[in-house]
């Protein structure tokens, strides 16, 4: 896996991010579609996520939750606007309840597009968060443990990584 | 932990004059610069391809931020890089960002799995 850009854009409020997989498209699209493949990616190392409800179809819904270190849990969902398969999801994520109905807060609108290349496959995450208090809200929500490793990275925006 | 103790120091305007300061590549170098060292307005102009009165806006624009400072340096103003401001906003762009890494590095390793599997079946 190499991450080939990822770049903040602090006046939208987007990451993109792009990495490129050694398998197929097809593959790369199934750790999306298939909510146990996707349990095991979504959530940070210290917080796995677990996908009860994952309908993959447009306007379906999903209900995830994340378990963090001391057991607690945070709610998500996701709403799918776009299928394109294996080319193109778009979806929306946002906080829920623990029964899965959206809570208060913009959702976080995440375009994945995938692109086959050489025998490899590019993969093009890009996520817009509606104004940076969401994205402050996400940090804050579950996300603790699991940004740990972040801490300390001053030398990352001295050197230039997020140009 | 560290990024909740980040969310309560920030208010959301606070947030949103970081990301946009940090938003612009000349403005990342001026950080740069002055967290090495203390230039005037005049020295950095020189450094860039542009008018001394638009490096000054650059200049107004990460002060506003909290993320440079301008003090007296005998007739003149220099700047300066507070490093407190610039580790806080770090933090916030680089957690989120290391979330995608931490999921794409999950990622390659369900993949790596499969090329397991196929030696496996040989």
């Amino acid at each position: 896996m190499t991450v080939l850009e990822s770049r903040v854009d602090a006046d939208a409020l987007t990451l993109t991010f792009v990495t490129e997989f050694d398998a197929t498209p097809e593959r790369v699209w199934q750790l999306w579609e298939d909510p146990r493949q996707l349990e095991r990616w979504w959530g940070p190392p210290t917080w796995p996520a677990s996908f009860p409800e994952h309908e993959f179809v447009p306007g379906g819904r999903s209900h995830y939750f994340m378990t963090g270190p001391d057991g607690s849990r945070v709610h998500g969902w996701w709403r799918i606007i776009a299928i394109d398969e294996p080319r193109r999801l778009e979806f929306d994520d946002g906080f829920a309840d623990a029964e899965g109905r959206p809570v208060e807060g913009n959702p976080v609108r995440g375009v994945a597009t995938i692109e086959g290349r050489d025998g490899r496959t590019r993969m093009t995450c890009l996520m817009t968060f509606a104004d940076a208090a969401d994205l402050e809200k996400l940090m804050e929500m579950g996300m603790r443990e699991g940004m740990g490793l972040a801490l300390g990275q001053i030398d990352d925006i001295l050197a230039g990584v997020h140009a | 932990m560290v990024v909740d103790q980040l969310s309560r120091e920030l208010d959301d305007d606070d947030v949103d004059r970081i990301f946009q300061a940090l938003a612009d590549a000349t403005r990342r170098d001026i950080v740069s610069r002055t967290m090495q060292d203390e230039y005037s307005v005049t020295e950095l102009a020189e450094r860039y391809a542009m008018s001394f009165a638009a490096v000054q806006k650059h200049v107004a624009v990460l002060e506003r931020a909290g993320l440079v400072s301008k003090r007296a340096r005998g007739r003149e103003r220099v700047v300066s890089a507070d490093p407190e401001a610039i580790r806080r906003a770090s933090r916030l762009l680089d957690a989120y960002e290391l979330l995608w890494r931490q999921r794409a590095q999950s990622m390659e390793s369900i993949l790596a799995e499969d090329a397991e599997d196929r030696r496996t079946d040989r």
